[in-house]
């Protein structure tokens, strides 16, 4: 129990990184309502530019700001292929993710994973975030750097930028697209210039989380976000399900993902403490992301005499299943 | 304001199930015109419709609105000139955002969207006054979700987001239809009030003989992919619905059209 409890600082943090991921898959699945697998892909490449970037002397605002850029172009690579294309939104994040491991592989010089000279303490000094941070004034780092603290104040801050854009005409346009494309193409909206923008977004996000996971691990392995898909949707999920009737709000609600984040790495930590064969993770997290999107179309169809229409998640079962082969 | 010439479209081609939805349909509307639109299933109602709204494109014919070429224009291109209202009355509303939401959104049909804020406090105070014509409660729930909106509601806010800004046309897709027959009677009414006070050109597609009797100063049939019957003026105010029966058996040389037009 307390080998829990000292672990928690380093899964909260943890949580909060991935919860920026997350917030990327939010974009997609509940706004524009595209499962979008190049996340698999697009969060390594993140960590990858910048590890390359940050490595040979550029700025670090310079090289997150890289990482971004790539994960937007990674995106654009899904969006045109969905939209010019007409391949289904599912299949052109497959194929940008499949794409996306041999690209990272060139950035990272062909090396599988890349590491951060983080023993120079110079180096590691300049960095936004890292796993030594965490033991905070025991390790001699000040309170104000520690991850949960920076990456928290992080993530509030691109939660208000979020909130501000979405409340936009163009951000209303999205919204809209997401909701119902033929009623936003009636009233003028080009639909698909708005998934393609939103995917963008969103993949922009997922790298620039993957940057900070990068910073935090002290290094970059080419299959680091290998299963990101179901970290998000999970994260999506667990915040939906515990927040969804309380954070009506659409800033709470991103906060809300965020959170589901935390808690699920907080979950992870706790069945790594029961000594359990970290390789089995991954089939645990498939497991209980199943469970909850299984849940709320169990409810409606059981407990309330008729399914409804067809609900948002319907079609994710097929897409999780999907996410798993890609692993096995 | 609406001239529609010798437009084709056809489905399927080349295949067994090839359908010629429109031959060489040519329509012209005058400025204010309130045109109604009945045919039987597969007669080319609806496909007219989406051709001119641009869903699909033609494989012949030009459409031109307000002396606009539209033929090779996408959709969301052509919404800047279209109101539309459609049959399903989950197509024309988002689900999942505001009734406020929604109507800001009609508003801006036709113009840039960027960064400037999706809903001003003048525009909700504007809505509150508008919604008060539909008579349905609907100003005092303007942050409600339209997801929770009856159908005939949901039909009704479509009408009010389709003319919010004037549209140079009004494209109505049996916006009844799926309604109880009292709801349905009140979007009609609604929507006679707005056509007039905005003296809107309308083209009205209706199952229902006596509504595209009742409505409109023209009337056209269509038949098997063609305008078999166009009446107007003082000619349409005469009509009833046993002689409009009447000409369209001698247009289509049969007499089974009761049954195969579904009228009532």
């Amino acid at each position: 129990m307390s080998g829990f409890l000292s672990a928690l600082p380093g899964a909260v943090s943890q949580g909060l990184i991935w919860g920026i991921m997350a917030i990327g898959v939010y974009i997609t699945y509940k706004i524009l309502d595209i499962a979008d697998l190049t996340v698999d892909g697009s969060f390594c490449t993140g960590g990858a530019v910048f590890v390359m970037l940050f490595s040979s002397g550029v700025n670090l605002w310079a090289a997150m700001l890289a990482a971004l850029l790539a994960g937007m172009l990674a995106g654009l690579v899904t969006g045109l292929l969905h939209t010019v294309c007409g391949i289904p939104a599912i299949l052109s994040g497959i194929l940008t993710q499949l794409a996306l491991y041999s690209v990272n592989m060139a950035i990272m010089n062909f090396k599988a994973s890349v590491a951060l000279s983080i023993t120079q303490g110079d180096t590691l000094n300049k960095l936004l975030v890292s796993l030594r941070f965490v033991q905070g004034s025991k390790g001699g780092y000040p309170l104000y750097r520690h991850p949960i603290f920076v990456v928290g104040l992080f993530t509030v801050a691109l939660i208000a930028v979020l909130y501000w854009f979405f409340g936009r005409e163009l951000g209303s346009a999205l919204r809209a697209t997401g909701s119902n494309p033929n009623m936003a193409r009636a009233q003028g909206i080009n639909t698909d210039f708005c998934k393609v923008l939103g995917l963008m977004i969103s993949n922009g996000l997922v790298a620039l989380s993957g940057a900070l996971l990068c910073q935090y691990n002290g290094s970059n392995e080419i299959n680091v976000g290998r299963g990101a898909i179901v970290i998000g949707l999970a994260a999506v999920i667990i915040g939906e399900v515990l927040l969804g009737k309380v954070f009506r709000n659409f800033a709470l609600k991103l906060l809300s993902v965020s959170i589901g984040a935390i808690l699920y790495y907080i979950v992870i930590q706790a069945v790594l403490q029961m000594k359990i064969n970290p390789n089995y993770l991954k089939l645990l997290s498939a497991v209980v992301v199943a469970m909850f999107l299984t849940i709320p179309n169990w409810k409606s169809k059981y407990f309330h005499g008729q399914v409804k229409g067809p609900v948002k998640g319907a079609n994710v079962r097929v897409e999780v299943e999907i996410g798993g082969d890609q692993d096995a | 304001m609406l001239e529609i010439k010798n437009i084709w479209k056809t489905f399927n081609a080349n295949t067994v199930n090839e359908k010629v939805a429109l031959r060489g349909v040519s329509l012209t509307l005058n400025d204010g015109d309130f045109v109604t639109v009945i045919g039987g299933n597969g007669a080319g109602k609806s496909t007219l419709m989406n051709a001119v709204a641009g869903v699909y494109p033609v494989d012949q014919g030009s459409i031109t609105i307000d002396t606009v070429d539209v033929t090779k224009l996408p959709e969301h291109k052509r919404a800047p000139y279209i109101g539309r209202v459609f049959q399903d009355p989950m197509m024309g509303t988002a689900a999942t955002m505001q009734i406020e939401e929604n109507l800001a959104l009609a508003a801006r049909r036709g113009q840039t969207r960027g960064l400037k804020s999706g809903i001003t406090k003048a525009e909700r105070e504007e809505y509150r006054e508008l919604l008060k014509i539909l008579g349905l409660g609907l100003e005092d729930r303007l942050t409600a979700k339209v997801g929770l909106l009856s159908g005939g509601q949901r039909q009704a806010l479509t009408l009010l987001m389709a003319t919010l800004k004037k549209p140079k046309l009004l494209l109505l897709d049996e916006h009844t239809a799926a309604l109880d027959p009292n709801t349905a009677a009140k979007v009609l009414e609604t929507t006679e009030t707005i056509v007039q006070r905005d003296h809107l050109t309308t083209l009205m597609i209706t199952h229902n003989m006596r509504d595209a009797i009742a409505h409109g100063n023209r009337l056209i049939m269509m038949y098997e992919g063609r305008i078999a019957i166009d009446v107007s003026g003082e000619e349409k105010k005469k009509l009833t619905v046993e002689s409009l029966l009447g000409m369209f058996s001698k247009v289509s040389g049969s007499t089974e059209a009761d049954d195969k037009m579904l009228l009532s």
